[in-house]
């Protein structure tokens, strides 16, 4: 075969190649999955309408008993926090004050999402260790401390998605900033002397000592 | 003891020391204990001769001594460190940055500081897997081997957690630019365009948002509009020019540029797109800006024009009068820094300072300005303006409009007093 045949075959072969690129999308790296293969990873339940939200149920007496075994130790039995780890109950009415309280009750805008939480990432020493009927009680109960479902209550993913959080319209979706429009004065921009409003730093304590982790 | 018999001795350990005992435990640890004298030699500022060091009459470890290298034994101190009352769990914690040690705009990468919600897994990158789904034309999964072969983009950029300061809003409290600023870390990143994967996979008419779930304990998650994703965002496998450290979300994390870091979710193993936000409890519990009349900011995903002086500081206090360079770094996540104002006098008159070249977009920008310090007390403040022509605010304007309670983006211009004995304190003035 002479030099200009070969040349030939293979030009063709490279529109040959060229043609099947563009009949199939992108690069052609990376592999086709199913759904059901996906499956043990989809796990997030959309906070607004519950999408996701597996089959199952459980009650607030179950789910008062898991809580006494499996999350107590943290945030109390009635969610109320154990030290300084998070109260889950309570605060409702102070998100004006000088130190809300910013807690499931008070301040989470949409029930799933507890769901989606608790499953993904509790208990905090074995996440994802729960079963859906046991993640249901457990919302159950945390539901109940927090006056949304009564101690006889019992959740599933309709009930659950029904429930109207108390700070459902406590939040401005968009971002306002820039909020704060400050104007760069270069000369005189003050009058008078420094006034300074803070200067604790050094005596508080709080800030760490600066040797090094050994 | 005399100098020569310490010096004779010294020799005489250190080429034992170097060809046994140092290759047995590590060159350089064998070789810090070999010079006894450093703490001893006055280096010419007695008026006597300098003297000739061990180190330079002896041989050091050959290459390789430490295959993967590490920062002097002499520089032990610069290193992250956290608040212990701040988090009551290491495992859902933050630590940060030491600022005050760093030149230039690169945070070395074992400095950058970490933020973790369950822990720091440990991934082998052979197992992990990329999928993405949801309302796209082809669900697809990718190994690591698989995104190295897409074409690849670097970028260098900052990333700031959006706590950065927060423990501020109400008053000075950190003595120390670690602690008020050392959220915040900027390296270069080489991945893959999410758009070109987003390709890939073909986004289904009708998807406006996507969700990021990380592979850690807390199988984080975020829900990121999808005109972002499509514009500039990053699916790193990268940092400084290596594998990301595994406290930066090895193997694989995404980078957001300019966005708060929360968002720039690591360890990413998922990516889901729909057509609304997922509402999960970090963009609805957490990472949302509580204000005065208690309703609360959601999706406030920039930060903000910031910038802070990083020498001097409180960690690095001034030894004497006379000249010196006031340094800091400042940065944008709408874009570039276009200028940084200084003031000695607590903000009535500023002069802008140098900002070292290149300035890149959405990065930190280091600026430098010559200082002669007479020994008066001065209240040193610095002031970013990004392209935007965006104002870095002063505490007081914030607290105006935002009240205390909002946790995060706080961006404020920082104050520094130096005293008349050189030493500095974190102070909020009017």
């Amino acid at each position: 075969m002479s030099r200009f045949s070969s040349f030939v075959l293979a030009a063709a072969g490279l529109l040959a190649a060229s043609v099947a690129a563009a009949q199939q999308r992108g690069y052609g790296i990376g592999h086709k999955i199913t759904d059901a293969q996906i499956a043990p990873w989809n796990i997030d339940i959309g906070g607004e309408d519950g999408k996701g939200l597996p089959p199952g149920k459980g009650s607030v007496a179950q789910g008062e008993k898991l809580f006494i075994e499996q999350c107590a130790s943290c945030h109390g039995e009635f969610g109320e926090g154990n030290g300084r780890w998070p109260e889950l109950m309570g605060g409702q009415g102070t998100l004006k004050d000088a130190d809300p309280r910013k807690t499931i009750g008070s301040f989470w805008p949409w029930a799933p999402t507890i769901f989606d939480y608790v499953r993904r990432t509790m208990p905090f020493t074995a996440p994802q260790s729960l079963s859906n009927d046991e993640t249901y009680a457990i919302v159950a109960y945390l539901l109940n401390i927090n006056d949304l479902l009564p101690a006889d209550g019992v959740l599933d993913a309709k009930s659950l998605a029904a429930i109207k959080m108390p700070n459902r319209d406590g939040f401005i979706v968009g971002d306002p900033r820039p909020d704060v429009k400050a104007e760069p004065c270069m000369k005189d921009c003050k009058q008078g002397q420094v006034k300074v409003l803070s200067d604790l730093a050094k005596s508080l304590g709080v800030t760490p000592d600066q040797k090094p982790k050994d | 003891m005399p100098p020569d018999s310490q010096k004779g001795e010294s020799m005489n350990t250190g080429r034992r020391g170097f060809f046994g005992r140092g290759l047995a435990v590590g060159g350089i640890a064998a070789l810090a204990v070999q010079h006894p004298k450093i703490a001893a030699a006055s280096g010419g500022l007695d008026g006597k001769p300098l003297e000739v060091p061990d180190w330079t009459k002896m041989l050091g470890p050959g290459v390789t001594a430490a295959p993967y290298g590490s920062p002097s034994e002499f520089e032990k101190n610069v290193v992250r460190r956290n608040v212990p009352w701040l988090t009551v769990s290491e495992q859902a914690s933050i630590n940060f940055t030491p600022l005050h040690e760093l030149d230039g705009i690169i945070t070395p990468s074992g400095l950058c500081f970490e933020r973790h919600h369950g822990g720091v897994p440990a991934i082998e990158p052979d197992l992990h897997r990329l999928v993405i789904h949801g309302m796209v034309r082809q669900p697809l999964v990718f190994t690591m081997s698989d995104l190295v072969r897409f074409p690849s983009v670097s970028r260098i950029h900052f990333l700031e957690c959006p706590a950065n300061g927060g423990m501020e809003w109400k008053g000075a409290q950190m003595a120390g630019v670690q602690f008020s600023h050392g959220m915040v870390h900027c390296c270069e990143w080489t991945g893959v365009r999410l758009s070109t994967l987003l390709d890939e996979a073909g986004v289904a008419t009708g998807a406006k948002w996507l969700l990021a779930e990380g592979a850690d304990a807390a199988a984080m998650t975020r829900s990121i509009p999808l005109d972002k994703a499509l514009d500039d965002v990053i699916v790193a496998y990268s940092q400084n020019g290596e594998r990301i450290r595994p406290e930066q979300g090895y193997p694989l994390r995404l980078i957001v540029p300019g966005w708060e870091g929360n968002v720039q979710v690591k360890w990413l193993r998922r990516i889901k797109l729909g057509d609304r936000p997922w509402q999960h409890r970090e963009e609805t519990s957490k990472y949302t800006d509580l204000m005065p009349d208690g309703k609360a900011r959601q999706f406030t995903f920039v930060q903000e024009a910031n910038s802070v002086i990083t020498a001097p500081c409180p960690e690095k206090p001034l030894q004497a009068k006379g000249a010196y360079e006031v340094r800091g770094i400042a940065w944008s996540g709408r874009g570039k820094i276009s200028r940084v104002d200084v003031s000695l006098d607590g903000g009535a008159n500023w002069q802008s300072a140098e900002l070292q070249t290149p300035v890149l977009d959405k990065c930190l920008t280091r600026f430098r300005l010559p200082w002669r310090w007479q020994g008066e007390p001065v209240f040193l403040q610095s002031r970013a303006i990004d392209e935007t022509g965006y104002v870095q605010p002063t505490i007081e304007q914030l607290r105006h409009v935002r009240g205390v309670n909002s946790v995060y983006h706080k961006n404020s211009i920082h104050t520094w007093r130096v005293n008349q004995d050189g030493s500095i304190d974190n102070v909020q003035i009017l």
